[in-house]
């Protein structure tokens, strides 16, 4: 059977998981700043409150923590709700919800009350939106037990994590990368499932391992063709599941290359760089011929104008140099 | 139900078994959070007793969720949730009344007034302490009841849930007690004086309504010493049942961080 296939773009994958869910569940509805009359602030609900109407394609005023919690509250009575906030940094406004009630709930009951919740958000940098818009703090929430992390970095997985995040009966967080909603891409059609707990390859490679996920993927495939006009064969590792990470895809990655660099615009310090490189270090320490390298965004926070933007994030450039440094050791 | 860390009593009045409570405080696998919620972080599913809330105000929008879940179904349910004038100076508290509000909610607020967030007192942290007119500019129906009047608060405690079954949106009830006890183990109680609290006592709310029930004649000394045998045999089994339960084994440490696979999925 020939596959076919159609033209779209993360954005409209989003919201076509969006809208099969609440298709296939009348359990699901979806809560958020915005996501209603607005469209959603980056229009990944545009049209589904016509479809749907106000009680499932439900506004929120600004109160992120009481409509996060709402989410826990409604997920505990059965509902399947997927809750939208605007982004990475007004969730710091709802993180009590998060870590005290949504990630802890279940084990602090004896295991009585799972929160089937999932909460997306939107992350990073590259919009000039300034330093309260555009930091990757998804690896603070890699911190806590308890919860699912998912960066969907393609239209597939922007068009397929979110039902088997709905599945999973425990909270799942899908870190939206703001640079990808316009990407365009191929689905397949009909859709296909994809998994929520593997990493896969994206490039394959026997020189280095080029390990991100999210944002960072478009970059370092960029750098890895770059690399490949040098000579340098780079295997790329898209993680899509931050929490808990897939650790034997990682490994294996890395015996065949003996070399890691990983890219994450994450801050460096306590970052999810530094704990996959831990990992790394733990797991595959004889097998590295050079020290584990990291490109991460500049310690900053981060700056409106574009060059200053463009400089604090991870470049093809910094990734090159990185994996130069790793070869040449 | 959605309480606070001080929820023995609603938890008991949900119908949480007293020997699954008192497992719960001495960490035992019998206890009603397998003894990993303690003290503060009572639950029983069965009983719609959704704990034991040690973060304040941290119980408010948990309970919006689950009144917004019984609304989406069409459900007659009301949920009650406990908080204490602590909360009222935390910003959940103001986002989840104007969003219970706002979407109309079958959700009942009971704000236990004790005058004493910890050690401060009311006066010392809000700039209004008529709480109930505060809560009244949300647009819900809100007033305060007599917090050691157990007649009282059930006669107020009927007309709000009435009222929020009738579709009237949430209700507001502004408790007004008080803490005869320090707030934990550690407090040395500098903040207050002994009379005050002597002067509380005049007014406890159990022994009113004994006064009471005893001037009605509903109450003789006969019952009330029945009453004060069973409640003590109750609670000595409570703690002999507790001291002779199992610990939880240290290898199930780490369940119920995620979900257990059910018997048809594995």
């Amino acid at each position: 059977m020939t596959a076919t296939t159609v033209g779209t773009t993360y954005r409209e994958a989003m919201r076509e998981a969006i809208r099969e869910a609440m298709r296939r569940d009348d359990r699901v509805f979806l809560v958020g700043e915005d996501v209603g009359e607005y469209g959603g602030c980056f229009a990944v609900s545009l049209g589904l409150l016509e479809e749907f109407g106000p009680e499932r394609i439900r506004d929120a005023p600004l109160s992120e923590s009481a409509f996060v919690g709402a989410g826990i509250g409604a997920a505990l009575a059965g509902m399947r709700p997927i809750v939208e906030i605007m982004t990475v940094n007004f969730s710091l406004l709802a993180l009590d919800q998060i870590m005290n009630n949504a990630a802890t709930l279940l084990h602090m009951s004896g295991g009585q009350l799972s929160v089937p919740l999932v909460i997306r958000m939107t992350t990073g940098a590259g919009r000039q939106l300034a330093a309260q818009h555009s930091h990757s703090l998804e690896g603070w929430f890699c911190h806590i037990p308890g919860i699912t992390v998912l960066a969907p970095a393609t239209v597939e997985d922007a068009r397929g994590m979110l039902w088997p995040a709905l599945l999973d009966p425990d909270p799942v967080l899908i870190f939206e990368h703001g640079t990808l909603y316009p990407m365009s891409g191929e689905l397949p059609e009909p859709s296909q499932q994809v998994d929520i707990s593997h990493a896969v390859v994206r490039r394959p490679g026997k020189d280095v391992s080029l390990v991100t996920y999210g944002g960072t993927l478009g970059t370092t495939l960029t750098a890895a063709e770059q690399l490949a006009d040098g000579g340098i064969d780079a295997e790329v590792i898209d993680l899509r599941v931050l929490r808990p990470l897939d650790d034997a895809t990682i490994m294996a990655s890395i015996r065949r290359t003996h070399r890691a660099v990983i890219i994450d615009e994450g801050w460096r310090s306590g970052s999810l760089s530094a704990e996959i490189s831990a990992r790394i270090t733990e797991q595959c320490f004889f097998e590295l011929d050079s020290p584990v390298e990291r490109v991460c965004s500049a310690e900053v926070p981060m700056p409106y104008a574009r060059h200053l933007e463009q400089a604090a994030l991870p470049q093809p450039a910094d990734i090159i140099a990185a994996v130069h440094r790793a070869v040449q050791r | 139900v959605v309480s606070t860390y001080r929820e023995h009593g609603h938890a008991l009045a949900k119908g949480v078994p007293p020997g699954a409570v008192m497992a719960e405080m001495f960490g035992k696998v019998t206890g009603c959070s397998r003894g990993r919620g303690g003290s503060m972080h009572l639950f029983d599913a069965g009983h719609r007793f959704f704990g034991g809330n040690a973060i304040v105000a941290g119980g408010l929008p948990v309970a919006v969720g689950l009144a917004l879940a019984d609304k989406l179904r069409g459900h007659s349910t009301v949920t009650a949730c406990f908080f204490g004038d602590g909360a009222f100076a935390e910003g959940e508290f103001h986002e989840c009344a104007n969003l219970a509000a706002l979407w109309d909610l079958p959700l009942l607020l009971c704000c236990e007034n004790n005058l004493y967030a910890m050690g401060t007192t009311i006066a010392h942290e809000q700039a209004e302490t008529d709480l109930a007119l505060r809560a009244a500019s949300y647009g819900m129906s809100a007033w305060a009841v007599d917090g050691m009047d157990v007649q009282a608060v059930e006669a107020a405690t009927r007309h709000a849930v009435d009222r929020i079954r009738g579709g009237g949106g949430p209700c507001f009830l502004e408790l007004r007690t008080y803490r005869f006890r320090a707030h934990s183990m550690y407090d040395p109680e500098r903040y207050r004086q002994k009379a005050e609290v002597e002067s509380w006592k005049q007014r406890d709310p159990i022994e009113l309504l004994v006064d009471r029930l005893t001037a009605l004649g509903v109450l003789g000394d006969e019952i009330r010493e029945q009453m004060t045998v069973v409640v003590r045999e109750e609670v000595d089994r409570a703690c002999a049942e507790a001291e002779e339960a199992a610990l939880e084994p240290i290898e199930e440490l780490t369940r119920f961080v995620h979900s257990e696979p059910t018997q048809e999925e594995s």
